[in-house]
């Protein structure tokens, strides 16, 4: 019977094929008295060299087959083996309790892997996964069990597993193993992180599937979407043939368009940048083939730590992501706390409403000695890139003149010092108060460059908070008074010869992409994994067409009728 | 013996990779290597010591070594945390 689960989406792509359970060998271990402490140290000793002459085997078999980095998981892994904080315990726990091996392995492991999972932090919790796959195999060679090997899978499969140990992955022949569905894990669990460099579709914490799933069954993997058919009628599996062969043509066609600049039909370049949190995002965005940054969310240096990031620690992370940029511009914008975002070791008074309080540039302005930290940080990595400075939640074009003034001021004391600062950096705002996007022409005269933040601008001016489910209706991207206070923005721009981009979710929606082209939006700025796809889609639009129905789209009276025209002109 | 402290600088913390290329380049030291954070002494020989500890970027750590060769052995851990960008003080 056909049956439906569904999980985390883990890998992109979809596989059918049958299912191959990978099963854990009952590794049961029971608490025996030993005589002769000396001697059991010893099988102990020799269980242990034999599982590091394991893990050598799959290190260095990791490193030709994928690659160095994810060899060096193995490397962690032989270091957790002969761990002195580790082997020590247990070699005590045997002398001092007399009991056998595999008991006082099970033990000590235990207390470390109750530790990592008790932190607070998802990254060390999936540590525990680590110490549990050392244990599995020393416990094998110690009871004398042999684990199943997935390199010896011979036929086109689907894995089916509770979990995949880090070794268990790199095992998997991408040759016949099509897919792999786990109970357990998440997005950034070892598995799910290799499945995508294997570019092996996967579906993970599925809960379900150990329990549901026998061998032999045709199973469907839907990485796109996390889903998992099991026992498809012929119907679902032509349907999802046609799914499979659809992604990979379009992930073809979208690889060719990677290194490729962002043309209209009719020879219009747009930019297609990327949103980023940290330097760590910036291989996603080179690898997506992004031609700049359009926003970089600097508050994540300030968050997640118990004192604010120094001078030096912030020019280092700026200056990593304008290096790697190579050039090609990248926006960073000052610091945005408050609202829903707050630091726990700024002590900040609790207000009616965070969205409408002091919050971005108004708190920046408020303590300009952090500021000032900031804008010297920035202004020292200058000179690594191109880089563009955008200040947030600017309602008033004093708000503007004053943070500006601070620029200059450490601009002029780090001349003083003798430190070089570029002097091509562009100073622009974000564009998220109905206030500032009236006034955009009186702006347009003093900033380079604007930056719509439409989460912001579209809560703001519709007056509802887009964390409030019952008013959630309301959050309209595609109501025509947002899309005319964007007009006014570009427009505005453009007749001082400045550029309008725009960071927001909007940026990259297939729908609102033909609307942003035909009014003239120069920069689109996305999660780094849309980009391929916008690119794509403009490489097929006309600009000059999708202009040539501005006026009426912005004519229209609601929401809905944009959506639908714009789905009819795409048609 | 001799004792030091670092900020660390590394974005994510210590976390395993650097924590990895930190314990393993020590190893082959006699000298006893402790590392302490926020009122917690481990040995610094062990990764999983060094992990549970989940230290976060931006916070300050003291590591010590006792014995014979401690001098070559705090000369070698300045150097690999530098190189790994754990640390840059």
């Amino acid at each position: 019977m056909k049956k439906s689960i569904s999980g985390i989406a883990a890998s992109n792509g979809i596989a059918i094929a049958k299912a191959f359970r990978l099963e854990n060998p009952e590794l049961t271990v029971e608490q025996k008295k030993v005589q002769d402490p000396t001697a059991e140290i010893e099988r102990f000793d020799a269980a242990i060299s034999k599982t590091a002459a394991e893990l050598e085997v799959i290190k260095e078999k990791t490193a030709q087959q994928i690659s160095e980095k994810e060899a060096a998981i193995f490397g962690a892994h032989l270091m957790v083996l002969t761990d002195p904080e580790l082997i020590g315990p247990i070699k005590e726990k045997i002398t001092n309790d007399l009991v056998n091996a595999e008991f006082a392995l099970q033990e000590t492991t235990d207390m470390f892997i109750g530790m990592f999972e008790a932190m607070d932090n998802d990254y060390m919790k999936e540590r525990a996964a680590d110490i549990r796959d050392v244990r599995k195999r020393a416990l094998s060679h110690l009871l004398g069990v042999t684990i199943q090997n997935p390199s010896m899978i011979s036929e086109e499969v689907i894995v089916i597993a509770e979990d995949l140990t880090p070794s268990d992955t790199v095992q998997l022949n991408a040759e016949f193993v099509k897919g792999f569905i786990t109970d357990i894990g998440g997005r950034t669990s070892h598995s799910a992180i290799l499945a995508r460099t294997l570019e092996i579709p996967a579906v993970v914490g599925a809960q379900t599937v150990m329990a549901t799933i026998e061998n032999g069954m045709i199973v469907i993997v839907d990485g796109l979407e996390g889903n998992i058919i099991v026992n498809p009628d012929d119907a679902t599996i032509e349907e999802y043939q046609q799914k499979k062969e659809a992604y990979e043509v379009q992930k073809a066609e979208w690889a060719t368009l990677k290194d490729e600049p962002t043309k209209s039909t009719d020879g219009q370049h747009v930019e297609l940048a990327a949103n980023i949190g940290t330097p760590k995002d910036l291989a996603g965005v080179l690898e997506h083939g992004g031609e700049g940054i359009g926003l970089y969310r600097t508050e994540f240096l300030y968050m997640g730590r118990d004192a604010f990031p120094t001078e030096d620690e912030q020019f280092d992370a700026y200056a990593a992501v304008l290096k790697g940029m190579k050039g090609k511009p990248t926006v960073v914008r000052t610091l945005d706390i408050g609202g829903d975002k707050e630091l726990t070791y700024l002590d900040m008074p609790k207000e009616m409403n965070p969205f409408l309080g002091l919050r971005a540039i108004r708190l920046c302005l408020e303590m300009p000695d952090l500021f000032r930290t900031q804008l010297r940080a920035l202004l020292r990595a200058s000179v690594h890139g191109n880089l563009k400075i955008m200040f947030p939640m600017i309602a008033t074009v004093e708000e503007f003149r004053e943070a500006k003034a601070l620029l200059e001021e450490e601009k002029a004391k780090l001349a003083e010092e003798g430190v070089s600062v570029s002097d091509s950096i562009e100073v622009g705002i974000m564009v998220e108060i109905p206030s500032t996007a009236v006034m955009a022409d009186v702006f347009a005269k003093e900033v380079d460059f604007f930056s719509i933040g439409t989460n912001d601008l579209i809560q703001y001016t519709m007056a509802a908070d887009r964390m409030n489910e019952r008013v959630a209706y309301l959050y309209q991207p595609f109501n025509p008074a947002i899309l005319r206070l964007v007009k006014m923005v570009i427009d505005a721009s453009h007749r001082e010869g400045k550029w309008t981009g725009m960071c927001g979710e909007m940026a990259g929606d297939e729908i609102a992409i033909p609307i942003l082209l035909g009014l003239g939006l120069d920069e689109f700025s996305m999660s780094a994994s849309s980009i391929l796809k916008a690119r794509s889609q403009i490489s097929k639009l006309s600009k000059a067409e999708m202009a040539s129905h501005t006026d009426s789209i912005l004519a229209l009276s609601t929401a809905d009728e944009v959506e639908a025209y714009v789905k009819e002109i795409s048609k | 013996m001799v004792e030091k402290q670092y900020t660390i600088t590394d974005e994510a913390g210590m976390h395993a990779r650097p924590a990895s290329a930190l314990v393993g380049s020590i190893s082959k030291f006699q000298s006893e290597i402790t590392l302490e954070y926020k009122g917690k002494k481990v040995n610094l020989k062990s990764i999983l010591g060094v992990m549970s500890l989940g230290i976060t970027s931006g916070s300050t750590v003291t590591i010590a070594a006792d014995g014979a060769d401690e001098e070559e052995a705090m000369a070698r851990i300045d150097e690999v945390l530098k190189a790994e960008g754990i640390s840059n003080e």
